[in-house]
């Protein structure tokens, strides 16, 4: 929130003319026929994407060169807001001339900046930015129409925020490089979500396959995980936690104490341990011969503890109880 | 260009008469009605004409409150969070009845009292578009209920809900019934003798008053806390410097409101009414809800094929102003609620329009607009993929 917030932009405001230009008078749009497909001698494509219940349908058609894969005409029809049908006109534009595989890499963004009055300045405001991911879409369909592919093998990956195009893996980057905890902080890293914010979480503007804050709790789980995992690792018994100073104990009593107790039928437990001032007390009861031995308060003793000292750490002092 | 207001439903032109008599209130007669001095005494009288107009308006008793605040919205909060305070949390009744349909800040007051643990039903409209007693009937209970709250006109539709029977239904058992009347003051009759609610809210700047005023209407013997604490001013109810010029304004405006309300269901409703048969002389559109079920000015048009932003940024291209709930600009694509009780199809959710009359729509401007829309729906069809 800031002084800029509390009147908030009006939505039409934040068009820049050539979106108005393009609303008012687009010049790309209209349907292309057989006829005028034959008689510029190619071939005749035409592709559908989204779906007027959800707002935003268009239809694109393509005349295509077969021998040079160039794209002679492009014409659309659409069903949508006025952002819609401006990037709608301005992608119908940058298609003629180029090839299926030039046209392809044409993407919302570069439609977005082709409606820029100051290239500095956004055409539309970040909650129109969907708007013109319809345009990018549309193409995929036509060119995998025309190479006679899936469409799916056309997806380079899998990308969270259709408005800024930000994929998975960088997503999944900057959380773990930069070490983020919320969805902002991935925002402001990567743009993803300042949009439409239909992939922050479910029930925004449209449905998404993935959240960012579904991939942030997987990713910091993950985090999490592998710090535990780690922490199996640590061989230095300061640096363990208490558990992991437990099985350290225990696997040193079983490889070097017990056996020797048990020779004389003796055994021990370990009952608690506990941290004081950087001693690890360690509480253990005899069991069987042990308990009541002379020497379980002395020699035992002085044997048991130097074991633990020389394999884990000095800090470690046994109390009997 | 000579511009066209049809987007009365949210908010309208002041009534030059009103301006003229708040104008006094501003540089001459601006003492602080609470003084002591001449200059708070001198404000007193006209506050009383206001008020009297108020009350005669909506045919409130002298032992009744309104309670003058800053606008519709102030007193929808001040009753749900009040009933929260005064009722939730002194009794066992824990639920909230309301329908999907309100306005958002009867929503979302409703979903911050969820967050507290109030339990909120928000009841759906029928086939015909309102809120029926039947499905009322079954989700109140005297032992549960604190408060209902159901508009008495929807602003998106125009539909007049049948606010005496569901009134009526839980004056009967006993529950608290508010209404937020912002779209029925000025449309249609509004008598709170004849219909037993215990809240009433409004706006003036509904119905030709100025913006920043409004009322809350609370009958005799209910009480719930202020929303605002401060001062002694409206017996503790509303604390705040009243709004002088705004309540004088929104008195006057009151009774123009009475005065013209034959001339609304009258004049109003038959412009409207040929701007509605015109729209629906043209191909493939649904105006939403029984004409007769509807306040008098308002038309909600659905256009196959023509997404409704689009249809309005048209219109105001050519200086006419008309809105829309749905669509893109909208946060969630949810389905309007009321599209989806009235089985209105899918398809038609993005295309709604609003049109809404007021006493100020002249014959002109109505057909000025039948020809831009014309012309508008068939290019914007042209551009779309339904011009076969």
């Amino acid at each position: 929130m800031a002084k800029s917030d509390l009147i908030g932009g009006a939505l039409w405001e934040q068009y820049s003319s050539k979106v108005n230009e393009r609303m008012s008078n687009p010049s790309y749009m209209g349907d292309i026929t057989e006829e005028e497909a034959k008689k510029l001698g190619g071939k005749l494509i035409v592709a559908d994407y989204g779906a007027e219940v959800c707002g935003d349908a268009i239809r694109l058609y393509w005349i295509v060169d077969p021998k040079t894969d160039k794209i002679l005409a492009s014409r659309y029809k659409t069903f949508g807001c006025g952002t819609a049908i401006a990037s709608s006109d301005v992608m119908a534009e940058m298609c003629v001339g180029r090839t299926v595989d030039e046209a392809l890499r044409i993407t919302n963004l570069d439609v977005e900046r082709a409606l820029r009055d100051d290239e500095n300045k956004s055409a539309i405001p970040p909650q129109k930015m969907h708007c013109s991911v319809m345009a990018y879409d549309v193409i995929k369909k036509a060119a995998s129409l025309y190479k006679g592919v899936d469409v799916t093998s056309l997806e380079e990956e899998d990308i969270v925020c259709e408005c800024a195009r930000v994929p998975l893996r960088t997503i999944k980057e900057v959380i773990r490089l930069n070490d983020l905890k919320t969805v902002e902080e991935i925002t402001n890293f990567t743009k993803a979500g300042a949009f439409c914010k239909s992939c922050v979480q479910p029930g925004g503007h449209e449905k998404r396959r993935y959240y960012l804050v579904d991939i942030l709790n997987e990713v910091r789980q993950e985090m999490e995980n592998e710090k535990v995992a780690k922490g199996l690792e640590i061989k230095d018994f300061s640096l363990m936690n208490l558990i992991q100073k437990h099985k350290s104990v225990e696997q040193v009593l079983n490889e070097k104490v017990r056996p020797s107790l048990l020779k004389e039928g003796g055994n021990l437990e370990v009952v608690d341990m506990k941290e004081q001032d950087g001693i690890t007390q360690i509480y253990i009861h005899y069991l069987g011969a042990c308990a009541g031995c002379p020497s379980s308060k002395t020699g035992t003793l002085t044997f048991i503890e130097g074991f633990l000292k020389n394999e884990l750490s000095d800090s470690i002092e046994v109390i009997i109880v | 260009m000579e511009r066209i207001y049809l987007d009365n439903n949210a908010t309208t032109i002041v009534d030059p008469k009103v301006k003229d008599a708040m104008e006094p209130f501003f540089s001459q007669m601006y003492g602080n009605p609470n003084s002591l001095h001449n200059f708070g005494i001198e404000i007193r009288p006209y506050m009383r004409i206001a008020l009297d107009r108020l009350y005669a308006g909506i045919n409130a008793k002298e032992s009744d409150d309104i309670v003058i605040n800053s606008c519709a919205t102030e007193g929808n909060n001040t009753v749900i969070k009040g009933v929260y305070y005064e009722v939730i949390r002194n009794t066992g009744k824990n639920e909230i009845v309301t329908t999907q349909v309100e306005h958002p800040c009867v929503i979302n007051s409703c979903k911050f009292l969820e967050t507290l643990g109030v339990k909120v039903i928000y009841l759906p409209v029928n086939s015909e578009g309102i809120v029926d007693a039947d499905i009322l009937r079954e989700h109140i209970h005297p032992d549960r209920t604190a408060l209902v709250s159901i508009m008495w006109a929807n602003n998106e539709t125009g539909l007049v809900f049948p606010i005496h029977e569901l009134a009526t239904l839980c004056r009967e058992k006993g529950i608290l019934f508010h209404t937020d009347a912002v779209q029925a003051i000025g449309k249609v009759e509004v008598d709170v003798q004849d219909v037993p609610v215990d809240f009433l809210t409004f706006s003036a700047h509904k119905f030709h008053g100025p913006k920043g005023v409004g009322s809350l209407f609370m009958r005799e013997g209910v009480n719930i806390p202020p929303l605002l604490h401060g001062g002694e001013q409206m017996g503790g109810r509303r604390a705040g410097t009243v709004n002088t010029a705004g309540l004088i304004g929104m008195g006057y405006a009151m009774e123009l409101a009475i005065q013209h309300l034959k001339y609304e269901n009258t004049e109003v409703r038959r412009l409207r009414d040929k701007l509605e048969d015109a729209i629906l002389s043209i191909r493939d559109v649904l105006v939403i809800g029984r004409r007769e079920l509807r306040t008098p000015n308002t038309i909600l048009a659905a256009f196959k094929g023509v997404e409704g932003e689009a249809l309005i940024w048209d219109l105001n291209q050519r200086g006419i102003a008309t809105s829309t709930g749905s669509a893109c600009a909208s946060e969630s694509l949810e389905p309007n609620p009321t599209f989806v009780a009235m089985h209105i199809s899918s398809e038609l959710a993005h295309t709604g329009i609003r049109l809404s009359l007021s006493r100020f729509t002249t014959e002109e401007e109505v057909d000025l607009t039948i020809l831009a829309i014309r012309n508008t729906v068939e290019r914007l069809r042209s551009i779309s993929m339904k011009n076969r």
